[in-house]
């Protein structure tokens, strides 16, 4: 008995330890091969990207006869998916030889030495001088000055509308408010006139991630006076705490949320407020006004979760405008989503020829802005009536590229963005004033980033 | 003759042992051996990270932004002392234990224990299944099925409209006696199996006698079943314990440790720091006090044990 047992825990042994020697071994993959990592959003009705590029694979491998992607999708919420994909790259036995990821963290995975730079490959490539410099200073390393990932799109935000309950309310459309305090009357409006509706939505708390920082706060903060220099200063390279722009942003979400406004804040507090806004809230007339991104017309294509043709006529856009309509009157975040090689790859060569050749190639590039309603950054594109023509509201939200704003770059910036989303949630609750809040804020960040790494705020 | 007898075996012994010793240690290293892929296994798999664990908590380890790792000795302890977030967790974390596991998990299993030995046998099976059902699910399963009863259109809310008593917004209000609520619900039968092996094992003739000298059933209870199956009361309270301090998929499910952080435990709020504020070696070190607290209990409780022995 004993002996079986002696010899069945041997056996085991062995075969675990065979296990994991072969599966650092196997994993070696043949040359013909690569992994692309992309993000699987949790709506799992959303296949727009996987049915793209499940496309140019077979486009790819027809071209070279013998080679083989394999397309990994994770399916996860967006924080957990960037975890997910720095744990891949960690290790040279996981790591993918294409992955997809905000152009924000690009510089965090950088200083992580988790990228490969690019710039010999980009050096031959006659296309690299179609992408824009702004889209092109989002993938450049903040320290080196190399090159470390192929951004395929951008985007912009705005003001999306519905024009039937504007009108219905007492609003003349199109609307285009100049200052906050016009939002919030408008919204004050809509909530007197249309009960059951609820006025305006903008996104807040730890659940929403960085939706919440950015379509969210970063709407308001960019557009203070200090603009640019609201929450970090390039000039002199430091974070910016004590800023009275931060607390009046704050007040905005304090105002809204207290004064019901908003919407419920356990709902705007759910893990799944995004979907539910595009796919429900909005389509199904419950929503008066959102500050949300230019992709929105995603939620209503007839591929989508919610097809909704009459969005073009029901929705109108507006430009977010600046706190007290000062110069230039609006304002916009960017960011957008790229391409890198991982420095562990096993095979950068054929992820680079699977990536400029098909990928990224000027009709690809053009067939993804479109499916994607997203905002090219290939000027040759930018200019390409398929992609012009494919979402209505393509030219209203590329023209807000000139006065967007992109976020700090930085591997600090996670911790920020975290920071910033505690500071709305506390103040959406009530859980703490507003004063607070931002107190709390700049403890958050000097403790995150360091003392030395900040500077006060001035106006 | 006498003296013959022993000498050649005492010679014939000598070279005998000197060549038994190097035999003797021989088979012992053969005997060893089989335990050699265990300890092998052992230390890779479970000494190797820990000790990894341990290092990394005195770094300034990042799940990304940083290439390289520094040692920084103890400055992510005294960081954690300092950050309020961090005491708000711990202070959550005692108010979890204490009110799920030591009272909640404890005195209902000891109650439905105690009820059900009474019971007939449809009863007792019916009372049994049920909380043992809880028990059995995974724990981020137990925990949806509890989103879907405290969520504000969920279940609860919708039996307390059908009495006609006003609503909670159970996980906004109050997520962390919904947790606590939960935890109680998915790991009492872990209790209840306990109490009911020890009740079962309490010397019939002890309650009997009770009975003789005209103690009533509460008092059975008190003077003569509790004292007895005390070291299994504190056997319990030390698992359930270490148990529910390790509680995360179920938290995390129903709340996110949200709204803002009013059911932010140790483990929640570890999770926060290492994946998604990336610093895995603030992470760790939060890690290692939670070992710590695990740790305090059990002294407490063995200490109990012991006082209980002399």
């Amino acid at each position: 008995m004993r002996s079986r047992i002696v010899t069945a825990a041997a056996f085991t042994a062995a075969t675990a330890l065979a296990a994991t020697g072969c599966g650092s071994g196997s994993s070696g993959s043949s040359a013909k091969s690569i992994k692309v990592v992309y993000w699987q959003n949790l709506d799992s009705t959303n296949k727009l990207q996987a049915n793209f590029l499940a496309s140019m694979v077979k486009e790819f491998t027809k071209a070279n006869p013998g080679t083989k992607v394999t397309l990994v999708p994770v399916t996860a919420s967006e924080n957990d998916y960037y975890t997910k994909l720095q744990l891949m790259m960690r290790s040279p036995a996981t790591a993918p030889d294409l992955v997809y990821e905000d152009t924000a963290l690009i510089n965090s995975d950088i200083a992580g030495g988790y990228l490969k730079p690019l710039d010999t490959y980009t050096a031959k490539w006659a296309d690299w001088s179609q992408y824009a410099k702004a889209a092109k200073g989002a993938v450049t390393g903040a320290s080196d000055g190399k090159t470390y990932a192929v951004p395929d799109d951008t985007d912009t935000r705005g003001i999306w509308y519905n024009k039937q309950l504007l009108q219905k309310a007492g609003i003349s459309v199109p609307w285009q408010p100049k200052t906050w305090a016009d939002v919030i009357a408008a919204a004050k409006k809509i909530k007197a006139k249309l009960p059951g509706v609820t006025p305006l939505n903008l996104y807040t708390g730890q659940a929403g991630g960085e939706a919440s920082s950015m379509q969210g706060f970063e709407m308001l903060l960019y557009g203070t006076p200090a603009g640019d220099k609201s929450l970090y200063d390039a000039s002199q390279k430091k974070w910016v705490v004590g800023g009275q722009g931060f607390k009046d942003a704050l007040d905005f979400v304090h105002t809204l949320y207290s004064q019901g406004l908003g919407p419920a804040k356990e709902q705007a507090l759910g893990a799944n407020f995004g979907t539910a806004v595009g796919t429900e809230l909005i389509p199904e007339g419950k929503l008066a006004i959102d500050i949300d991104g230019s992709w929105m017309p995603n939620n209503w294509s007839s591929s989508a979760a919610k097809p909704w043709t009459e969005w073009q006529s029901v929705m109108g856009t507006a430009a977010m405008p600046t706190q007290n309509g000062q110069a230039p009157g609006r304002t916009s975040m960017s960011g957008g989503w790229a391409w890198s090689i991982p420095a562990k790859a096993k095979n950068p060569d054929l992820a680079w020829k699977f990536l400029s050749t098909t990928l990224q190639t000027k009709t690809n590039a053009a067939k993804w802005n479109a499916t994607n309603a997203n905002i090219a950054v290939r000027t040759d594109v930018a200019s390409d009536p398929t992609y012009l023509n494919s979402v209505p509201t393509n030219k209203f939200f590329t023209e807000l590229v000139a006065d967007t704003h992109y976020r700090p770059g930085l591997p600090e910036y996670n911790q920020v963005s975290t920071a910033i989303q505690k500071a709305m949630e506390s103040v959406t609750t009530g859980q703490a004033s507003v004063d607070k809040a931002a107190s709390t804020f700049d403890n958050d960040v000097k403790a995150a980033v360091g003392d030395d790494k900040t500077a006060e705020g001035t106006s | 003759m006498t003296a013959l007898a022993p000498a050649p075996r005492g010679t014939g012994g000598h070279p005998r042992r000197s060549r038994g010793a190097p035999a003797l240690a021989v088979r012992s290293l053969l005997r060893g051996l089989p335990t050699v892929p265990a300890v092998v296994l052992l230390a890779v798999f479970l000494a190797g990270p820990i000790a990894y664990c341990v290092y990394y908590a005195f770094t300034d380890m990042q799940l990304t932004g940083a290439a390289g790792t520094h040692f920084v000795g103890v400055d992510n302890f005294t960081r954690a002392f300092k950050d309020t977030d961090f005491l708000n967790a711990m202070w959550l974390t005692l108010l979890f234990v204490v009110g799920s596991a030591v009272i909640g998990q404890n005195t209902l299993g000891l109650a439905l224990a105690v009820l059900t030995q009474k019971a007939t046998q449809p009863v007792r099976a019916l009372v049994n299944g049920v909380v043992i059902a809880a028990w059995v699910l995974p724990e981020v399963v137990a925990g949806y099925l509890m989103y879907a009863f405290f969520y504000d259109q969920g279940s609860l809310n919708s039996l307390l409209d059908a009495v006609h008593l006003p609503d909670q917004n159970w996980l906004y209000t109050m997520p962390i006696l919904a947790v606590c609520l939960a935890n109680v619900w998915r790991g009492t039968a872990f209790s209840l199996m306990v109490f009911t092996a020890a009740i079962n094992d309490v010397p019939q003739e002890l309650v009997e006698a009770a009975e003789m000298d005209g103690a009533g059933p509460w008092q059975r209870l008190w003077r003569v079943v509790l004292p007895v199956i005390r070291p299994s009361i504190l056997t319990n309270l030390m698992l359930i314990t270490l148990q529910t301090l390790s509680v995360f998929g179920l938290i995390y499910t129903m709340t996110r440790g949200g709204p803002g952080n009013k059911s932010e435990t140790l483990p929640i709020f570890m999770y926060q720091q290492a994946f998604q504020n990336s610093l895995i070696g603030y992470g760790t070190a939060i890690a290692l006090v939670l070992l710590v607290v695990g740790a305090l209990f059990s002294v407490v409780y063995i200490r109990l044990l012991k006082l209980e022995d002399d």
